[in-house]
């Protein structure tokens, strides 16, 4: 083991259901270092985490820790912690019903009694020394998520640890939360904890960490001190390819290709979800948007074209006839499909086979009494796999133990098969790595040139203004404005959003 | 054919089938056809001889098994379906059983508890009793499909009452059929060796068997177990799945009772058919399904009723009284179960593996 570091990996492998999901991985974590964890989907990422706090038994490879001698073997999360290494995930774990000092120190007493007084004493001090902006007899709940964030990490600190893991701890804050989060990470790297940081977000990887190791496919690229290596690099390290230019992504001439006919219209739709009534219509195949903030009603807006909420009133016609929409299998019958922006909520059947998730919404429509043959199945899954591009050990394997970016493709498979004339796709990038999005972003505009209408949300403008050719901007639950054409940048869309007064 | 015996064989080899679900039910058949052979080989001794009525009948410890198997495996087939889509369980079924039993014998009664002949056809009866029981699982699966109540909650209500409900049904009076061709259904049709539960539960498994295969029953309830937002937004409506889940439990029950009447004839509303709904939940935890619901096989679930029998059925044999039974059944739950959790059976596997790697090594050498 080298002199300065708190640990070190080597020579990791482990294998699933076949699938080889780390390949000989080395992996070494400095003293005082931020230490940023990059690959696709898929690549390995949390497999390489989840071997090292425990949760996965590794098949091969030796892991050594600083103040151990020789390779140490880590059975479960509560040795993984007792040793030094403590992980905070995306989404919190704590117990929101306690209070901020309870939840530092729960499962912690070492006897069976509770001295409320000092536990919460030394919890402020913990709280103040490391700036996090929270009272200890505070509920949890009624903190900030980002707040929340930094209460783990404090109970991580505690615990004295030597190695701490962030798992994608911004996704779920704002652009302030994340400053504050960073501040407390540089303390923590001042005080010379090591600190693994897994995160999608290139920007920030370059804001804070000192040091990346790519993986791709299970195994190690290599290990970059971060003024080494530019971003374009690093993306390209992370695919195993150039880029695409992105920017070539919007042929030019596509708006020529949108029909006169109006596939879907709506008018004063609204529902339990969507409560202001809203006017919405896609030509053939044109590719529109919502954009606005999240929570702007821009999900709940598409759920109610789909019939996903209890719609309350409005008028909608498809290709000019008067129909009705109450529930998804009226959409579905009426040749719309939906991607729901809650993968895993709403999207994947987690214990399902990849074949039954891609044919799930195709039976439905085929009905009860018909009955998708096994080697039918067999046959659109294995068009699909090939199609999308879909790595997977095989038609068989559950659905869950597939990647992210893997288990979109499967639900995109999935409506893709029941061949619907209108799409909508809820944030169908999100969480995912950057090569997928492309590669879906390019299948929108596909679709589109075949004459399909696609409806896309996603929170990355950037993505939207390459994909969509009008835009529908949401604020507060309300429609605010449409822009196309000349009208589609960075900057006309966000003072729309912001509202164009300020 | 080659392909498959390769097949078979890498299955063996790579340690792959401890984990299919269905070897956990096989291997405890397998443990006890094992035990018995060893103890008492003439245990599986099959005679064919006359009866009581003097016709000849096939008698022995297995086909005992077969014929006292028979409810708990037609329960098993609907507990199932409960289990995967609502992930809990139907704990009303023995009462259910009483409340069946107990239509059966009143529209074959009448008013007088003892009638010289029935009053309608076995048929009609026990179409009303079909109706009835379903009406009942309806009444559970509105609790729990529209309700959102859990489902041992809710059925905890039939439980409590059914037993009540069933003597109510009778006027507390206890009915006896005297007419011999109603204990054919659970005995021996004439002329027939075997005794005729074991053909009603083939027929329950050929048609469920057909249901799953032409139907999309399968496919919905573990859709709908598994993730029932996802289900919604693929068009299914999981109320509706849960619901019809119930009502099927439902007609499994009339079919379950319909045997336990017509096996002697009359009923005993408070202890016939007593703790089935334990066993029943034991056959799907046996075959490897996860109470808690989602993906589930049948066939698994179908031979853990076997499984069970066997072992009641082996126990008597060793002259093990009647109320000593659960204990010792107990013991043999404990290890079956720890056996069927995927933990154990993935340590199993890699086990195994180990060994053949260790074995091909010194082959090698």
């Amino acid at each position: 083991m080298q002199k300065d570091s708190v640990l070190e990996m080597r020579g990791i492998y482990k294998t699933f259901y076949s699938v080889k999901a780390l390949q000989n991985v080395d992996f070494t974590l400095r003293e005082g270092e931020i230490h940023a964890l990059m690959g696709e989907n898929g690549a390995g990422k949390s497999t390489l985490i989840k071997v090292l706090t425990g949760v996965y038994s590794k098949d091969a490879g030796q892991v050594f820790l600083k103040g151990h001698e020789g390779p140490i073997s880590i059975k479960s999360p509560e040795e993984a912690q007792k040793a030094g290494i403590s992980t905070v995930y995306q989404e919190i774990t704590l117990c929101p019903n306690l209070t901020v000092a309870e939840n530092m120190y729960i499962g912690r007493s070492k006897g069976i009694l509770t001295n409320w007084h000092k536990m919460n004493a030394s919890a402020d001090k913990i709280l103040e020394s490391l700036g996090i902006p929270a009272k200890a007899e505070q509920q949890l709940g009624s903190c900030s998520i980002a707040v929340q964030q930094m209460v783990a990490i404090a109970r991580a600190v505690d615990m004295e640890c030597k190695v701490l893991i962030l798992d994608e701890p911004t996704s779920s804050l704002d652009e302030s939360e994340v400053a504050k989060l960073f501040r407390l990470m540089l303390d923590l790297k001042a005080r010379g904890v090591g600190i693994i940081f897994v995160t999608h977000f290139l920007d920030q990887v370059y804001e804070v960490c000192d040091r990346i190791t790519v993986l791709r496919d299970g195994q190690l690229v290599g290990e970059y001190a971060i003024e080494n290596l530019p971003r374009v690099e690093l993306v390209s390290k992370m695919l195993g390819k150039d880029l695409d230019d992105l920017s070539e992504i919007k042929s030019g001439d596509e708006e020529a290709k949108i029909g006169s006919e109006i596939v879907y219209e709506a008018d004063e739709l609204s529902s339990v979800a969507a409560r202001y009534p809203f006017h919405f219509s896609i030509h053939k195949g044109e590719v529109n948007g919502f954009t606005g903030l999240l929570g702007s009603g821009r999900s709940e807006c598409v759920r109610a074209i789909f019939g996903a909420d209890k719609v309350t009133g409005g008028k909608v016609r498809i290709d000019g006839k008067d129909i009705h929409i109450k529930k998804p299998r009226d959409a579905m019958k009426h040749g719309i499909g939906y991607l729901p922006e809650d993968r895993k909520r709403d999207g994947i059947v987690g214990d399902l086979s990849v074949r039954d998730n891609i044919i799930l919404a195709l039976q439905v429509m085929e009905g009860f009494f018909g009955p998708i043959s096994k080697a039918k199945a067999e046959k659109f899954a294995d068009e699909y796999i090939k199609l999308l591009e879909i790595k997977t050990a095989s038609t068989d394997t559950p659905i869950k133990s597939l990647s992210g970016g893997n288990q979109q493709k499967v639900i995109l498979a999935r409506w893709l098969l029941t061949n619907p004339q209108y799409l909508i796709l809820d944030e169908p990038t999100r969480g995912i790595d950057i090569g997928t999005k492309i590669e879906i972003q390019k299948l929108v505009l596909k679709l589109a040139g075949e004459g399909k209408s696609v409806t896309f949300i996603s929170s990355e403008i950037d993505e939207m203004l390459r994909t969509c050719s009008r835009l529908i901007v949401m604020r507060d639950g309300k429609e605010v404005g449409e822009l196309s054409g000349s009208d589609l940048t960075q900057s006309k869309v966000m003072s729309t959003i912001a509202g164009g007064a300020r | 054919m080659t392909i498959a015996k390769t097949g078979e064989a890498g299955l063996l080899k790579s340690g792959r089938i401890f984990r299919r679900q269905i070897f956990i039910p096989i291997a405890a058949l397998l443990a006890l056809v094992l035990f018995n052979l060893i103890t008492d080989p003439s245990f599986f001794e099959i005679n064919y001889s006359l009866n009581s009525a003097g016709d000849p009948v096939l008698s022995g410890y297995l086909i005992t098994i077969l014929d006292n198997a028979s409810e708990l495996a037609i329960l098993a087939i609907g507990m199932t379906l409960v289990t995967a889509a609502s992930g809990g369980q139907d704990i009303s079924v023995g009462a259910a059983i009483a409340i069946s039993g107990s239509v059966i014998l009143r529209v074959l009664c009448g008013d007088n508890p003892r009638p010289d002949e029935m009053q309608a056809s076995i048929l009609t009866a026990f179409l009303v009793s079909c109706v009835v029981s379903m009406l009942f699982g309806a009444f559970n699966g509105t609790l729990v499909a529209y309700f959102n109540i859990q489902p041992m909650i809710a059925t905890l209500i039939l439980y409590t009452a059914g037993r009540s409900i069933a003597a109510w049904i009778n006027n507390n009076r206890l009915p006896i059929i005297s007419d011999p061709s109603f204990g054919y259904f659970g005995s021996f049709l004439p002329g027939i060796p075997i005794p005729t539960p074991i053909f009603i539960a083939v027929i329950c498994m050929i048609i469920i068997a057909l249901v799953l295969k032409f139907t999309t029953l399968g496919l919905y309830t573990q859709a709908v177990g598994i993730n029932p937002h996802s289900a919604k937004l693929n068009g299914i409506n999981p109320a509706f799945i849960k619901f019809i889940t119930y009502v099927i439990m439902g007609l499994c029950v009339a079919v379950a009772g319909f045997i336990k009447v017509t096996r002697f004839s009359t009923i005993n509303y408070s202890v016939v058919a007593l703790d089935i709904e334990m066993d029943a939940i034991l056959a799907v935890a046996l075959g490897g399904n996860a109470l808690s619901g989602g993906k589930f096989s049948m066939a698994s679930s179908i031979l853990g009723a076997y499984v069970i029998q066997f072992l009641t059925t082996t126990l008597f044999k060793f002259n093990v009284s009647s109320s000593a039974l659960p204990a010792y059944k107990a013991v043999v739950v404990i290890i079956l179960v720890v056996l069927s959790a995927p933990a154990v059976r993935e340590k199993l596997g890699k086990f195994w593996k180990s060994i053949q790697h260790a074995r091909t090594g010194k082959e090698a050498a």
